[in-house]
């Protein structure tokens, strides 16, 4: 009861920093950025944190998506919000077939089929002839909110990002907690024993593969309205590595970790990369070696694991 | 000359042995890393990175000491192989007992230091190597023009191949490989050294990777980044193979080598993309691969 109420306390305060942050001096276009890779790198969580599914390939849905954006912006002129439910409904789609294809195998497999399944999401960005090939979606207008309010002020568009970041990650945790999510945790920890119980385990994983895929879109979509913009950095390889280590920082399987980690790979990229140019792969690539080695569970997870060693310490009788 | 398809035969003989050309490194590079995961149970993301580094190796070794092709051909998979079994004993071995993801991870971010290393070093642009002069030129064998030093590389690379497999199918030291790789611990008992076995077959992977490397050097352009996109290629032929046999291994990469080959002459715009293709296909099919026992 007492963990629920700082848990409670720390998110409301949060949330309280997030409604203010653009007051006190904090670039909102860099806040932006941070809440889709926040986006991004739960709905990544739901997967690899909570199914035990590693996607190798996630770039695919988060830059697909973003093209899609930009393309229905650009040429039709379609509303903000249609265009961004429009990318989320594509990356669904691409979601429901890869997924369909990929969880055919399990493990490394499954990493291995869907990084070249998204390499091939790759190239037909840059050769399809709307995507713009090697130079990108430019000039993606924001245009406004349902004919409410205009997007193109910094101020509203932080909002509407924010909320539906907020958004987002409460629908997450109504996942993880639903009999949907403990099924996940079960075919985690054990697939053939989930599947021995009666649940159809392939249904779970690739329902799980979807949600997953269509906020990875979702995330995308928004991302090329904030910035203007949609390039093919947004599809590459790199990309789907950045959530993952997004996510392994932070600690994937907790809440909070995918939304720390975003955090502090986006600021180390935004900092560094005009000050160490090519050292920024480096320093990534050093990380990813640091968090296997080191500290699996990710910060939030060692975090966590510390406190609970502490209460069991300090009350012996009631751990289980 | 006569058409095939009213496409020029010289066009398809031409497309043919780029994609042996192409297949020769497909199968070189999904062996190792068959060979790898195996043993080891890691699947190797850095094959690329090792790749690559022999390439650089071998450039380096020319432009700064003047050693010549010949001699890093040996030199430059060793020194690899080397750098290989270091990272092994560093870091892999402390990854073999829990989930093979995170070996997948770890190898993913060495392969992103070495690339960020090398850029840093050598600048993203790419670098060109000559061709040894013994290997320059091109003989006229009547109905096609053959470029001798592709030539040379597609029969290096299938002897490597076969050597490969003769050493694990046909002798002893094979049969402790193979035999380790089904019940390491009952193999220990019989006082076989696995750890450095293991340790040692790494090594060997990662100067195949390397050899690949140094017979790349010279017909592309030795860039930081190309073993990254080589490796997911790769990734696809190993799925479609399945991991489990080392004639799998070399048979896939060499067909779809060749199938790549023939789309880039029937449908350019889908030869990057075939490979995935007839991997999502296989998977629809029989999901553990042509050669796969699981």
């Amino acid at each position: 009861m007492r963990m629920k109420n700082i848990n409670l306390i720390f998110y409301g305060c949060l949330f309280i920093a997030g409604l203010m942050a653009p007051w006190l001096g904090i670039y909102p276009v860099y806040l932006m950025t941070l809440y889709c890779y926040a986006i991004f790198a739960c709905a990544f969580n739901l997967m690899l944190g909570y199914s035990g599914m590693l996607s190798f390939g996630h770039a695919a849905y988060f830059g697909f998506s973003s093209y899609i954006t930009a393309h229905l912006i650009t040429v039709y002129s379609c509303s903000t919000v249609v265009a961004i439910l429009a990318g989320m409904l594509t990356s669904c789609l691409l979601g429901l077939v890869i997924g369909f294809i990929a969880i055919r195998r399990s493990g490394i497999y499954f990493a291995m089929i869907t990084l070249a399944l998204s390499q091939l999401v790759y190239f037909v960005c840059l050769q399809a002839s709307f995507t713009g090939g090697e130079n990108g979606i430019q000039g993606v207008v924001r245009g406004d909110l349902i004919g409410l309010v205009s997007l193109k002020d910094d101020l509203t568009m932080y909002y509407f990002v924010f909320f539906v970041f907020v958004l987002v990650f409460l629908f997450i945790q109504r996942v993880i907690n639903s009999p949907f999510g403990q099924v996940l945790k079960a075919i985690r920890e054990n697939e053939t024993r989930a599947c021995s119980l009666g649940y159809f385990v392939d249904r779970q994983k690739l329902l799980v593969f979807v949600i997953s895929s269509t906020l990875a879109g979702l995330a995308g979509s928004i991302k090329s309205v904030v910035l203007g913009f949609a390039t093919l950095s947004d599809v590459l390889q790199s990309t789907s590595g950045e959530v993952i280590l997004m996510t392994m920082l932070g600690g994937a399987g907790t809440f909070f970790g995918p939304v720390l980690g975003a955090g502090i790979v986006v600021t180390l990229q935004d900092t560094l990369s005009d000050k160490v140019g090519s050292w920024v792969t480096v320093i990534i690539g050093a990380i990813f070696v640091l968090c296997v080695m080191a500290f699996r569970k990710g910060i939030v997870g060692e975090v966590l694991a510390y406190l609970n060693r502490q209460k069991e310490k300090s009350n012996p009788s009631t751990s289980l | 000359m006569s058409d095939i398809f009213g496409i020029p035969t010289q066009v398809i003989l031409g497309q043919l042995l780029l994609g042996l050309l192409n297949g020769s490194f497909y199968a070189m590079l999904s062996l190792g890393l068959a060979v790898i995961f195996g043993l080891l149970g890691v699947v190797n993301f850095a094959h690329g990175a090792f790749y690559m580094l022999g390439a650089y190796a071998t450039w380096f070794l020319w432009g700064r000491f003047g050693i010549n092709y010949w001699v890093a051909l040996l030199l430059a998979p060793m020194v690899v192989g080397v750098l290989g079994i270091g990272l092994e004993r560093i870091f892999l071995k402390h990854l073999y007992k829990i989930d093979p993801l995170y070996g997948l991870l770890l190898t993913f971010g060495l392969s992103l230091i070495a690339e960020g290393i090398l850029r840093e070093l050598f600048g993203s642009s790419g670098q060109s190597y000559p061709v040894p002069d013994l290997l320059k030129g091109a003989v006229d064998v009547g109905f096609m023009i053959l470029p001798i030093y592709r030539v040379w590389v597609i029969v290096a690379s299938l002897s490597v191949c076969f050597l490969t497999w003769y050493l694990i199918e046909r002798t002893r030291l094979g049969s402790n490989l193979r035999a380790a790789t089904e019940n390491p611990k009952l193999v220990q008992a019989f006082g076989i050294n696995v750890p450095r076995m293991v340790m040692l077959t790494y090594g060997a992977g990662v100067a195949l990777a390397a050899f690949a490397g140094v017979l790349s050097a010279p017909i592309i352009q030795v860039s930081p980044l190309m073993g990254s996109s080589l490796v997911i290629v790769v990734f696809a032929v190993v799925v479609i193979g399945g991991m489990g046999s080392i004639l799998g291994a070399i048979l896939s990469g060499l067909s779809l080598g060749v199938i790549e080959g023939f789309t880039k002459v029937l449908y350019p715009e889908a030869s990057n993309i075939v490979v995935f293709v007839i991997m999502a296909i296989v998977l629809c099919w029989r999901p553990s691969g042509l050669f796969g026992k699981d």
